[in-house]
């Protein structure tokens, strides 16, 4: 036999694991949803094509559109949240200082725990009567909050003013849920900021030092542009999770699960409760296909905007 | 005097720090403490920081109430096949994707790339069509085969592989070394620290999967521990004591690997933001 012959049938050989298992159970449902959604298919089973149907009532759906608006309010609130507490912890750990790995351990450790036990405890933190921090509220002479169990928009809170809805921000019930996603996700962004830091040479701060940078000069100046590859990178992981959020809603909030009027029902969940609770298959589908339309806009306009802004090291 | 910027800067960084690990660790210092107090002690207003009486209530509410060692030994059972079939495939496709010449190859890495960037939500639904319609709702392989591919290690293991000079395997063939015993025999050895953190990666991703077998398993004696907990923590919404116990057992596995192995495991999490 050729060598290229047998080199082909060899690579084959070797991605056949891979591949078949990704065809079954990757390729075909992702080619399956997209098929799907053009189907009326619900408890009854398919019952048949219907066109564009299913995405034109996705369209009128006030429930679809809310679960949106959550979605989108919960990762602009988590993410700069988020990042810039990590970028803070990982700037003060890079300072030299005793028991970074002391500190590190601290800031990881919810990293690596499940989100289920981590609802479970923050649902007991949140309560209203007996959580804990309420009771550190009241320690603090502060009222004391819902949380979890609020309707009312963060800045109707903050104002105490009956603000139209778009204005109104995240529930506080949904903020409550942003708050333990930024504790969730800091020790990873920590971590990563931390290896960037690490990798910006001393020679940089030293010579800006000689110059007589001050430190906030050499932050904006020197630390800031030369990180930037790292924040991108973060900014869309953050990004991207965010926009998959699940479980802490379905364990947290409810019931009815979505919260309080709907205020914390999110894209995944509201795709899993159709597509999978009320098996409206084909319409799930289609809350599927706009959802990962939307993720992928998500990384090209980041990719794009930040192309610009983004200071790589030749 | 020329020092006391310095100083003063140093406090502040602390003083920062202190605060904010504290913030970090004060949702694990609840669960513990309610864990070990009494059902009336957990709901006492005002709280008690420190337990009154210790006991063991609610370990006991959730290893005698429910199969909750059962749903233990469920997770470990599907996390180990997971990483062992995940690690297979991957090692086969890398060694083909960084050593095997022919046609087609890169096209098929960029598919895979590509893949890599659709979320699971997106073909959930789908998927759970096709595990209905093999009949394999209720099984355990239901959890473990549909996951025994991970692009992510595929990629991490070819970055790996392709810094070994090809020489090696051109040697390897020449010499009549199999390629099955190329790969581990000599292959693996080298690549250990990639494979540690496929292994890390896979086991956590696995023990706290949660989604999918909440639609693919109903049975009470197949659960997950990430499914057992949730169910029995709607069902038991007040007993905090036995709610936290059941968090700090689900979690202990992890926990316990963590601090086996942090270097290794905050060190795969660094390097996993860098190579992308």
């Amino acid at each position: 036999m050729p060598k290229a012959r047998k080199e082909f049938l060899y690579g084959l050989l070797f991605l056949l694991p891979a591949l078949t298992i990704l065809f079954i159970f990757k390729v075909l449902p992702i080619l399956f949803a997209f098929n799907i959604s053009f189907h009326e298919w619900g408890i009854a089973g398919d019952k048949g094509f219907v066109g564009l149907q299913n995405y034109k009532f996705l369209l009128q759906d006030r429930y679809f559109w809310q679960a949106l608006w959550n979605t989108f309010l919960y990762t602009l609130f988590s993410v700069p949240l988020s990042i810039t507490m990590a970028l803070l912890i990982a700037y003060l750990l890079n300072q030299n200082i005793k028991g970074v790995g002391l500190f590190r351990t601290v800031f990881f450790l919810p990293v690596i725990t499940s989100l289920v036990a981590v609802s479970v405890v923050w649902k007991w933190l949140y309560n209203p009567q007996r959580g804990l921090f309420n009771f550190i509220l009241s320690l603090l002479r502060l009222p004391t909050l819902k949380w979890l169990e609020e309707p009312r928009g963060i800045f109707e809170l903050l104002t105490g003013k009956d603000l139209p809805y778009l204005l109104e921000g995240p529930s506080l019930a949904l903020f409550s849920l942003v708050i333990l996603s930024v504790w969730k996700s800091l020790g990873y962004n920590i971590v990563i900021f931390i290896a960037g830091l690490k990798n910006i040479s001393e020679t940089y701060y030293e010579a800006a030092k000689i110059d007589g940078a001050s430190r906030w000069q050499i932050i904006r100046h020197i630390m800031l542009p030369l990180l930037s590859p790292t924040t991108f990178y973060v900014f869309i992981m953050t990004t991207i999770s965010s926009f998959q959020v699940f479980a802490p809603v379905w364990m947290m909030t409810g019931p009815p699960t979505g919260g309080p009027l709907g205020k914390t029902s999110v894209v995944v969940y509201y795709l899993f409760r159709k597509g999978y609770e009320e098996y409206q298959v084909g319409y799930g589908s289609a809350i599927a296909f706009v959802f990962f339309v939307i993720i992928l806009a998500i990384t090209i306009i980041q990719r794009k905007l930040s192309e610009k802004r983004v200071y790589y090291e030749v | 005097m020329k020092f006391k910027p310095v100083i003063i800067w140093k406090i502040i960084v602390y003083l920062i720090l202190i605060i904010l690990a504290i913030l970090s660790i004060l949702p694990f210092y609840w669960m513990i403490t309610t864990s070990f107090k009494t059902p009336a002690e957990s709901i006492a207003v005002p709280p008690t920081w420190i337990p009154k009486t210790l006991t063991f209530f609610g370990y006991e509410t959730v290893i005698t109430r429910i199969h909750f060692l059962r749903y233990m030994y469920i997770s470990f059972i599907t996390s180990i096949l997971t990483i062992l079939g995940s690690l297979l495939t991957a090692l086969l496709a890398a060694f083909a994707f960084s050593w095997i010449q022919f046609k087609g190859r890169d096209t098929i890495f960029m598919g895979f790339l590509s893949l890599m960037m659709v979320p699971m939500p997106v073909y959930i639904i789908p998927l759970f069509l096709i595990v209905q319609r093999l009949g394999w709702l209720d099984t355990l392989h239901v959890m473990i085969v549909p996951w025994t591919v991970s692009i992510f290690s595929i990629f991490l293991l070819r970055q790996n592989m392709r810094t070994i000079p090809k020489d090696l395997y051109d040697a390897a063939v020449i010499d009549g070394c199999g390629r099955l015993r190329f790969l581990f025999q000599i292959i693996v050895p080298l690549i250990k620290p990639a494979i540690t953190t496929i292994v890390i990666f896979e086991f956590i991703s696995s023990w706290n999967t949660f989604m999918w077998p909440l639609m693919v398993i109903n049975k009470d004696n197949l659960r997950p521990i990430q499914v057992g907990l949730a169910y029995f923590a709607q069902g038991e919404s007040t007993n905090y004591p036995a709610l936290m116990a059941a968090s700090t057992l689900s979690i202990l596995p992890l926990v316990i690997l963590f601090f086996i192995a942090q270097k290794q495991i905050i060190e795969s999490y660094a390097r996993s933001g860098l190579k992308e």
